[in-house]
């Protein structure tokens, strides 16, 4: 007896078709997952299933059981109890989700009011359990406290006890940790699994991230273009999936295996809501297809134990030939570091009262040191708020740099006006986070690509050139030269990142500081820029330096690494030494945080709490209050360089 | 032989003739960005819009009409050299020359025949309400002197009117059918955008209907009588109203004309530069927007009005006087409300100056002014675009204020305000006046609603949330 039965669901929006038919069951008690790219139906049908749609979205067809009730056919006033009491929903942004203006203990007594008899002083001890449930320390002082004093993982507690407060049978969680550092990341999903076991809830978890699923899922359900194409338990879809579509997704996630090889990508994009298809939906990005595919849709085949694929192929689809890499290429490496940079700062100013008086520093970047050689890639890892993008920006200069020096091939920068640093310029450039943020939606592609070669002056030559020269970019990311007169709201994620990639190269650099260049964008697309910026470092003799928290993409493309914590890099080394050797303890539990593919969980213990702010960073080693080895000497001061071997550098008293 | 007349350029004339242009250019310009034509013609498938932009299109007519100012030639004595009358006229009191000759004493009501007050007769010593000259002078009397047949007239002649505008507003219909049987079956081809768009145009039918229908009103009638009756010395009341929607107009428009340049270049400085220049700019619109509006405008209009009467040489008629108030008022008004605009922008130039693109252009070393021009003021422009109309209603409404308060227009330029003003005095007489101040509300009441109305479809088409 399932708890939640959805029937053939089928969702529209004026012409397109976010969900077309899509059925799944889920047990009292069970996690499934509904696991898919951007786009392609899975919020959609948990709003579906909540009845919360946007006004202009209605459900066409199709039946949503929920303890055998059918929740389509309830009025809006019966649907308000099944909202909060029969299934508790969480949401992707724990910022937004929030009402800034009100208590924690308010938000939280307000679901107990609806969904249970408590009131005043009893509702507030309940809310107080809640809180202390869903492990947020201290909690009779949070309850008074205002969602704007929390960090973004205390935010996200919050919301799960909020949902827990109508004590739900179900509850979505539609990605519930993408917004989150890995290691609240880990600490969220650990949260969410004991309340699973604890109280038997049944766990609809809608994620992108095959680590979650791997860490989270009982059942898994992988969604394309608004079907579900495969259905399976956890253990037999991570050993043998049976869509085309689920092992390719498998081979173009970034690991060491892949180091110096290049990932499988998937040709074309997801087909749009609004298109009409004859035959199977993945059958234009599709390696196996065959005549039947194109005719009909197929139909749902049992392969064994659960599984159910919609595929005409028979038996599995033959694995992806990942290529596997050579490891490290022998590159004649340059003794002479390209970037140089040695105790770098930056503080931002803190300034109170009528005349500004500046009363302390936010120590965004405090003391960084790195080398960077020619055609090598040094990968700079650590969470949100430790500094690395700042540090990344200031080294270009974007923002100047409060101490230290950054040598760029033996020339001194931080010294250096505007206007002397302008002939540099055409020698470092950046690649941004976002694709939609930043391309200027006025400019023609061509402008924006042209933009740098004009400020610069690297064009010597005619305007038929220029056109030429876009042209010979576009073609060498990947494009078309024919799209140097569209506008930037006509391309999607990934090839926006290709433009932003095509902007910095127009300048002949030889450092490119790329800003988590693939956090906004799919696993599939995310492969295709990888292999992009492989290639071009292998034909342009690049160097990269890459500002990311994903350690898988680390594990592919790094050469060294270098930890970042609170404005400090803690360890640093080659790709191999420290992400096999990891000696610092912050290190070893952000490696162990990271959830992985095969579902293996590590030894090290999870890191509790958040990282301080940087505007009152701890005394002594910056990491003590969380780590798990530390003593008085680490409360003291802050520990000296450690060196294991020639490159292998760590910042801890008690790494051996 | 000179020209029978010698036109003559005011200065108000030129600008308001340049911004046309400028309008007419932008326009030529946007049509070929994609973005600004998807938002357009969001604008062009609403049907308040277009109805509104139908009403607003009739005013600017009429006050495009007026600018074309000119002086009449005298009669010229053999051998002199031509001159010309001192008057300067208007193409609209050329059309109009009727209404405007045909004065009266003083106060008739609306379609009267008979003046609004007693007066002593001659040859009699009965006070009576004399005959009108013009107003139902073409009715015949009956043998005790009473009117024949004016209420029979007035009927007629109405719905001679009504009639003529239908039958002209049929003609159009049937023209525009014929010119769109090929359009509409293009449409067909595109699609679901068909519907909407004739809807969109039924709505401009419509309203040419209700204005057909007026305009024939009101020639028919205003062949034989004062439609809206006649002021304190005499002149037709519809006349006036016809001259003040020029003033109105040009108040909105140039004002905005002089005030865009301050208010988008301060506002982008403020907050792309920072530092002690968003200070002195933040600093000076404080203290400009903190100065009560009416107070600031009002000594600026005195001073100005001294300088004028100081100077009398500097005109050679009163017309180009006149004129010269009007462009001060509206460099005055220009100078007192660039203050949100610039704010506005400022907090957006804030948010877009953290964006990657900005961040990128400055990572080519791209200079400041560059930066400005390229990323920030395209990104602003549908900000600028919105305030420009929603601002020019507010400010006809300012101009009325401000005239009624005695601080605005040269009281012999005719606009809203000054018929306000005078309507003071009349609702205090007894029996009281209504008209005046009935025909200028209606008339400004009709342009305010329909710059609003448009102003509001314009902000909905070109807000990136409301876009589906």
């Amino acid at each position: 007896m399932s708890i939640l039965a959805v029937r053939d669901l089928s969702i529209q929006i004026g012409a397109a078709r976010p969900v077309d038919g899509i059925s799944f069951a889920i047990a009292p008690g069970e996690c499934f997952a509904l696991l898919g790219e951007s786009g392609c139906g899975k919020s959609m049908t948990a709003l579906g299933i909540m009845r919360l749609l946007p006004a202009a979205a209605q459900v066409t067809a199709g039946s949503v059981e929920f303890e055998g009730g059918d929740l389509l056919a309830l009025p809006e006033s019966g649907m308000r109890d099944i909202r909060g009491g029969g299934i508790g929903m969480i949401f992707q942004e724990p910022a937004t989700s929030l009402n800034p203006v009100l208590t924690v203990g308010r938000q939280i007594v307000e679901s107990l009011e609806l969904h249970s008899p408590l009131r005043g002083e009893a509702a507030r001890r309940r809310a107080r359990e809640l809180l202390d449930q869903v492990g947020i320390p201290d909690p009779v002082r949070r309850l008074d406290e205002y969602p704007f004093q929390l960090s973004g993982g205390l935010r996200q507690r919050v919301m799960i006890a909020i949902a827990l407060a109508g004590a739900p049978r179900l509850l979505i969680a539609d990605e519930p940790t993408t917004a989150l550092d890995v290691t609240i990341q880990a600490q969220v999903l650990d949260l969410l699994d004991e309340l699973r076991r604890q109280q038997g809830m049944a766990l609809l978890l809608i994620t992108h991230d095959l680590g979650v699923v791997a860490r989270m899922a009982d059942r898994v359900g992988v969604m394309y273009a608004g079907q579900l194409v495969e259905e399976a338990p956890r253990r037999q879809f991570f050993s043998q999936p049976a869509h085309p579509y689920s092992v390719r997704l498998f081979a173009a996630l970034p690991d060491a295996n892949r180091r110096g090889g290049r990932l499988a990508t998937i040709p074309g994009s997801v087909p749009s809501a609004e298109a009409r298809h004859e035959g199977c939906r993945f059958v234009e990005r599709c390696s196996e297809v065959m005549p039947a595919c194109r005719a009909s849709p197929p139909p749902w085949r049992e392969v064994d134990g659960g599984q159910r694929v919609r595929c005409f192929l028979p038996g599995l689809p033959p694995s992806v030939a990942a290529i596997v890499g050579a490891g490290e290429t022998a590159l004649a490496i340059e003794p002479r570091p390209l970037l140089e940079v040695a105790d770098m700062q930056v503080h931002f100013p803190i300034r109170r009262g009528i005349l500004q008086r500046v009363v302390g520093a936010v120590r965004a970047v405090d003391g960084v040191s790195l080398q960077l050689k020619p055609g090598r890639t040094l990968a700079l890892v650590g969470e949100s708020g430790c500094g690395k993008t700042t540090a990344g920006k200031a080294m270009l200069q974007l923002i100047r740099p409060t101490a230290g020096s950054v040598l760029l091939d033996g020339v001194e920068l931080t010294m250096r006006s505007t206007s002397e640093l302008r002939p540099l310029r055409a020698r470092m450039q950046m690649v941004f986070q976002d694709p939609f943020a930043s391309l200027n939606p006025r400019l023609r592609i061509g402008d924006i690509i042209a933009e740098g070669m004009q400020a610069l002056k690297v064009l010597k030559v005619g305007a038929g050139d220029t056109a030429a020269m876009i042209g010979a970019l576009l073609e060498q990311v990947g494009l078309r030269p024919d799209m140097a007169d569209r506008y930037p709201h006509e391309f999607s994620g990934g090839q926006r990142q290709r433009i932003a990639i095509a902007r910095a190269l127009a300048v002949s650099p030889q450092l490119l500081i790329c800003d988590e260049p693939t956090s906004a964008l799919d696993v599939s697309v995310q492969a295709q820029i990888l292999n992009l910026l492989s290639d071009l470092q292998a034909e342009l003799k690049l160097a990269y330096l890459f500002i990311t928290h994903n350690i898988a993409v680390v594990d592919y493309l790094a050469h060294e690494v270098a930890v970042m914590y609170l404005g400090r890099v803690v360890e640093c080394g080659s790709a191999d030494e420290v992400l096999r050797q990891a000696r610092h303890p912050y290190t070893q539990a952000l490696l162990a945080a990271v959830p992985r593919v095969d579902g293996l969980r590590s030894e090290v213990p999870k890191l509790a709490g958040d990282m301080p702010s940087p505007a009152n960073p701890p005394a002594g080693c910056h990491f003590h209050p969380r780590c798990p080895l530390a003593d008085e000497g680490c409360r003291r001061s802050y520990p000296v360089e450690t060196r294991f071997g020639a490159t292998h550098v760590v910042r801890c008293f008690k790494a051996t | 032989m000179g020209l029978s007349v010698q036109p003559v350029l005011l200065w108000s004339d030129a600008l308001l003739f340049v911004l046309i242009g400028v309008i007419v250019g932008l326009s030529l310009w946007a049509r070929r960005q994609d973005a600004l034509r998807a938002a357009w013609a969001r604008v062009l498938k609403d049907g308040v819009a277009m109805a509104a932009a139908t009403v607003l299109a009739v005013f600017v007519l009429i006050g495009l009409l007026d600018s074309l100012h000119f002086r009449a030639r005298l009669p010229a004595q053999a051998g002199a050299a031509a001159s010309y009358a001192v008057e300067v006229n208007s193409a609209l009191d050329a059309l109009l020359s009727g209404l405007r000759q045909r004065t009266e004493k003083t106060y008739s009501a609306p379609l009267a025949t008979h003046l609004y007050s007693k007066e002593a007769l001659e040859n009699s010593t009965q006070r009576e309400f004399p005959r009108l000259k013009h107003g139902g002078a073409h009715l015949g009397e009956n043998t005790v002197g009473k009117l024949v047949g004016h209420e029979l007239d007035i009927a007629v002649r109405l719905s001679r009117g009504l009639a003529g505008g239908l039958a002209l507003w049929l003609l159009l219909v049937a023209v525009v059918r014929q010119a769109n049987g090929l359009d509409l079956r293009a449409l067909m081809k595109v699609g679901a955008g068909g519907s909407a768009k004739s809807a969109a145009g039924g709505a401009v039918l419509i309203t040419l209907l209700a204005i057909f229908l007026l305009l024939g009103a009101a020639i028919s009638l205003g062949g034989g009588y004062h439609v809206f009756g006649t002021d304190k010395v005499g002149q037709d009341v519809l006349y006036l109203s016809l001259k003040a929607i020029r003033t109105g107009l040009l108040i909105g428009t140039l004002t905005t004309l002089v005030m865009l340049p301050a208010a988008v270049s301060l506002g982008i400085l403020a907050g792309y530069v920072g530092g002690w220049v968003d200070d002195l700019i933040q600093y000076v619109y404080t203290t400009l927007s903190s100065i009560p509006g009416v107070l600031l405008i009002a000594a600026a209009v005195l001073m100005m009005q001294v300088v004028i009467d100081t100077h009398p040489d500097w005109f050679a008629t009163s017309a180009e006087r006149a004129d010269a108030r009007l462009l001060a008022l509206c460099l005055i008004l220009g100078m007192t409300s660039w203050t949100g605009v610039a704010r506005l922008l400022r907090g957006e130039t804030l948010k877009l100056r953290e964006l990657e693109f900005v961040q990128a252009a400055q990572a080519f070393g791209v200079g400041r002014f560059a930066i400005m021009r390229r990323h920030i003021l395209p990104n602003l422009m549908h900000i600028v675009l919105i305030s420009l109309v929603m601002d020019f209603s507010g400010l006809v409404l300012a101009e009325a204020v401000l005239s009624y308060v005695g601080v605005g227009v040269d009281p012999t330029t005719i606009s809203f305000g000054t018929m306000i003003n005078t309507a003071r005095m009349e609702l205090a007489r007894e029996p009281m006046v209504w008209w005046s101040l009935a025909a200028a509300f209606s008339f400004m009441f009709a342009l305010v609603l329909a710059a609003n109305l448009f102003a509001d479809a314009v902000r909905d088409a070109f807000d990136p949330r409301s876009s589906a």
